[in-house]
């Protein structure tokens, strides 16, 4: 078995979630698709590894999963979409995560989002047509 | 918009400037809105991913995705335009699968919540068309652009006098994952809204991966704008034009398009 190629595995810093990485991680998306449920929400909080051995995960992901190292999970195949279901309800926002990707503060990130800002009137002056308010 | 944060300094224009969009909408009076959005993992699981889905029921409820949230008001369907609308795109070659259950998430229902939210009860029937933009491989733009083109044959084919509004939903350039997440493009997001108005062609003519590159992973949810498109006329009069950045980790862009008559 093996598994092609694609352009996209190329785009630094990214992880396209396809039918390989799917395929290998779907009892972990199995895990935080379950999160969708309050009941399910605190049988995983009670005991993370007991909850991770019920949908099979490695030894890696489960790891991963007691240790909320988003990174990690997300190299070991977490859908992002799925991943918030495990980060937002313990209060992460997706600044949080964002931060934890790239290793750095929280604050640090919102100030590289916050920085787009900074010129847009004049752009959307540029492209034409915009609502100014 | 759960916690009245609207007029804080960080969301007040971004919320302004859906105020024309209010006002459009009262004055057009549809009867149906069809939005064009995509599932985060709450109806769909990963066991069985449809690439293109139709809501085909009588109501749809939104449900909790795991974050706790207050679930808004069941949605009104219109199960027969639905059945019609599946009918007629099939014949087209959208060979989609049919929902005569559906949880609707975040994806149909910010939208809704973002035109409506101010009024006791939705005004409008709903009509829910689910596009995979979450597990690759997903549809291509130029297919959705196509879907949407399809989309207007089915509804002009209708036999009962409704008005019809077309939801592309979607946030413009935007990643959430890996070490390149924060990364968006104003740039991107303003020649995709342009292109969008007057040549749909260059955005449908771009691979998923140049998407994804421009727009980042998550950013390519951008390409359901292009079914909204194509259920509209060759050219088209600009009702409304908005872009505001950052929202959360996104462009947001919202656009007005009429029929050119």
């Amino acid at each position: 078995m093996s598994w092609k190629k694609h352009a996209y595995d190329d785009i630094p810093g990214t992880y396209v979630f396809d039918g390989k990485t799917a395929h290998s991680a779907f009892g972990l998306n199995k895990l935080l698709y379950s999160l969708n449920r309050e009941a399910n929400r605190q049988e995983h909080a009670r005991d993370p590894a007991a909850y991770a051995d019920t949908f099979g995960l490695s030894v890696d992901q489960k790891k991963a999963l007691v240790e909320e190292n988003f990174l990690d999970l997300l190299r070991l195949g977490a859908n992002i979409y799925y991943l918030a279901k495990l980060a937002v309800p313990k209060g992460f926002t997706m600044q949080d995560t964002g931060a934890a990707f790239q290793g750095i503060t929280t604050a640090e990130f919102q100030d590289k989002l916050d920085a787009k800002a900074l010129d847009l009137d004049e752009k959307l002056v540029k492209a034409g047509g915009f609502w100014r308010g | 918009m759960s916690n009245k944060l609207e007029q804080t300094p960080y969301w007040q224009r971004f919320f302004a400037g859906y105020e024309p969009v209010k006002e459009w909408l009262a004055k057009v009076d549809p009867d149906i809105a069809i939005v064009v959005y995509n599932d985060h993992g709450l109806n769909f699981f990963l066991d069985t991913v449809p690439t293109i889905a139709l809501g085909c029921a009588d109501e749809y409820e939104n449900a909790d995705e795991g974050w706790g949230l207050q679930t808004l008001a069941t949605f009104e369907g219109d199960a027969a335009l639905s059945w019609h609308l599946a009918e007629s795109l099939v014949e087209q070659e959208f060979d989609l699968t049919t929902c005569q259950e559906m949880l609707v998430d975040h994806g149909f229902v910010v939208p809704m919540a973002l035109m409506w939210r101010h009024l006791p009860e939705w005004p409008v029937r709903a009509i829910p068309l689910a596009i995979n933009t979450v597990q690759h491989p997903i549809p291509s733009a130029r297919r959705l652009y196509k879907l949407g083109r399809a989309l207007r044959n089915a509804i002009v084919t209708y036999p009962e006098d409704v008005k019809v509004v077309v939801f592309g939903t979607g946030g413009m350039s935007h990643q959430l994952q890996g070490e390149r997440a924060g990364f968006i493009d104003v740039d991107f997001d303003l020649q995709c809204m342009n292109s969008i108005i007057d040549n749909p062609d260059w955005l449908a003519g771009m691979t998923t991966t140049e998407i994804m590159e421009r727009g980042g992973t998550e950013g390519v949810e951008v390409i359901m704008w292009l079914t909204m498109r194509g259920a509209l006329s060759d050219t088209v009069n600009v009702v409304h034009k908005h872009y505001h950045v950052p929202v959360s980790n996104t462009g947001a862009g919202v656009l007005i398009l009429e029929d050119a008559r």
